[in-house]
């Protein structure tokens, strides 16, 4: 018999046995640790997924905020860019106009020196020539300057028209009486009202002052004070003030045509026009024997000279064609 | 010259007798739990982990999916029993290349006793599963004419399990030990390889017929079994017809 009993009993509980062995000792460690190891791995990976998931919304995020930054940075830099343009035309503009300024100033500087330069020039020209015309008429007529000026003037009152040597005489004959004053005249000009003021660069010698208030006595057909008075910054000639009056005989016209000439020397043709305007003021007037001047006259008078002072030169003995100019004309006239 | 290690008697007192196959097995088991015990004391639930436990991972797992693949559905219900019992002959054959060890699977008392084991767990997996009433209208599938039959079918199975595994073992045994008396070189290593490779095949075969047998048992295997066939292949043209066998 192969079947032992015996045996097989004991092979069953051995083998029972070991399935109670091999399961406590073998299959549950080992399916627990797969369990485990399973879950371990699942949750690493979800970990994983979450992490993946955290950086992906962090990557958009970084992306957005990098666009956003892109963004931002451009518009700045734009800003930037246009500020700065605008802030450079600006300071060109300012140093644009700040280098009009100085130019202006400078031109302004250069035209006032200029101006003075010549205001020096007219009054030395003016007193050299009428130095020269003294040395020379006294050498060669021995006769004086002053005497041929007052003879001029005298000539000037004589030569008046009948309508002018009117006019003038009523004017005196109002200044003969100090009251009728008009109110807008100054108080220079008021106190020159009280009757004729002769006034010449000189000072006249005695004979010159009795023709010349013959002359006008003889003219005006009155009687009236006739006051002399030398005034070295009036070069030109001699003058005749009554109430605001004046009749004046000078050399304006030679001064004027030698300024002219000394513009076109100093090459700056925009200052002897500039020049010519107060000239041109003056100038029309003096044709007339009487222009009311009012206050304005010591200033008048101070252009006047300058003028005359810029036009003695052309009288130089040097240049004596100058004479018959028709430059010559305006000292004829009355100023 | 003995047919079975249970002509090997160390120690006779009456009834009780300790011979070559009680004394072998205790022998296996001893190997089998202390070396499960020696590997699990340390187990790794990281990814990395001793060769030993990678070794036992794979075994049990194979064993896990083999019993799912028949169609049971809670392979660990039944993990021990079946793994014991192809652990068991894997480790009893694997031993034949020991000089002078007799496998106790060679024995027919081990593989009675084994086959008993089958037939008694069957019924009581099946009642477990689906009560008692249910798993004897199993006997009644698919007709009650087939009872008698079912009936028969099941102690004849046991019976061909039984005598097919002792069979194999001892016939590789057998062939062996007269081999080596006629050839002692070569030839017996190679009869011996041979029943190696037998071994193996007849563990896998006697515990997949147990699987089949307890899955026949339980709940809806027909159906379910059927459709895990057609889903998966089978691995074994034998798991098709377990009874060819």
């Amino acid at each position: 018999m192969l079947i032992d009993w015996f045996t097989v009993i004991a092979q069953i509980v051995n083998f029972l046995i070991l399935v109670w062995l091999l399961k406590r000792f073998l299959y549950q460690p080992i399916l627990r640790a797969l369990d485990a190891r399973e879950k371990r791995i699942a949750a690493e990976l979800a970990a994983a997924d979450e992490k993946k998931r955290e950086a992906e919304k962090e990557r958009d995020e970084f992306r957005q905020k990098n666009d956003e930054f892109e963004q931002q940075r451009s518009v700045l830099l734009h800003t930037a860019s246009e500020e700065a343009h605008a802030e450079r035309q600006r300071l060109i503009a300012a140093a644009r106009t700040d280098s009009d300024d100085l130019r202006a100033q400078r031109e302004e500087a250069l035209k006032r020196e200029y101006q003075d330069l010549r205001a020096v020039l007219s009054r030395r020209i003016g007193a050299e020539v009428f130095a020269i015309a003294r040395k020379v008429l006294a050498d060669l007529a021995n006769t004086t300057l002053e005497a041929h000026i007052a003879d001029a003037f005298i000539k000037r009152l004589r030569a008046l028209s009948p309508e002018e040597k009117v006019s003038l005489a009523s004017i005196t004959r109002l200044s003969a009486q100090p009251l009728p004053a008009t109110p807008a005249m100054t108080a220079a000009a008021a106190a020159e009202t009280a009757g004729i003021l002769i006034r010449s660069a000189f000072d006249l010698p005695a004979t010159q002052q009795n023709a010349i208030k013959a002359a006008i006595n003889e003219i005006l057909e009155t009687r009236i004070p006739v006051r002399f008075e030398a005034r070295p910054d009036l070069i030109s000639g001699i003058e005749l003030i009554a109430n605001g009056h004046k009749v004046t005989w000078n050399i304006a016209g030679y001064l004027a045509s030698l300024e002219e000439e000394i513009g076109k020397l100093l090459k700056n043709p925009a200052e002897p026009e500039s020049k010519a305007e107060p000239e041109a003021q003056p100038e029309p007037g003096p044709g007339f024997p009487t222009e009311p001047e009012f206050g304005a006259e010591p200033q008048a008078e101070a252009s006047v000279k300058e003028k005359n002072a810029g036009k003695k030169k052309p009288n130089t003995p040097d240049n004596p064609e100058t004479l018959d100019t028709p430059n010559l004309k305006p000292p004829a006239h009355i100023r | 010259m003995h047919l079975s290690p249970d002509d090997i008697i160390f120690w006779e007192y009456g009834f009780l007798k300790l011979n070559a196959t009680i004394v072998f097995t205790w022998g296996l088991m001893c190997v089998l739990v202390i070396g499960s015990r020696a590997i699990t004391r340390n187990l790794s639930i990281g990814l990395e982990r001793a060769r030993w436990q990678n070794l036992l991972e794979v075994v049990v797992l194979a064993i896990h999916n083999q019993i799912r693949e028949v169609g049971l559905r809670q392979p660990r219900r039944y993990f021990a029993f079946l793994g014991t019992l192809f652990m068991f002959i894997v480790v009893a054959t694997l031993f034949t290349v020991v000089p002078g060890y007799e496998p106790p699977t060679g024995s027919l008392s081990t593989t009675t006793a084994l086959a008993i084991c089958v037939f008694i767990a069957v019924p009581l997996y099946g009642i477990k599963e689906q009560g008692l009433g249910g798993y004897l209208r199993s006997y009644l599938e698919p007709t009650p004419i087939m009872l008698p039959f079912n009936v028969i079918s099941e102690f004849s199975r046991t019976l061909a399990l039984a005598i097919r595994l002792f069979g194999n073992i001892m016939s590789g045994t057998m062939i062996l030990a007269i081999l080596l008396t006629v050839t002692p070189f070569i030839f017996p290593v190679v009869m011996s390889a041979l029943g190696l490779l037998t071994g193996m095949l007849q563990a896998y075969i006697f515990s997949i017929l147990a699987t089949v047998y307890i899955a026949a048992a339980t709940s809806s295997f027909r159906e379910d079994a059927e459709q895990d066939y057609d889903l998966d292949g089978p691995d074994d043209p034998e798991m098709k017809r377990p009874e060819t066998r």
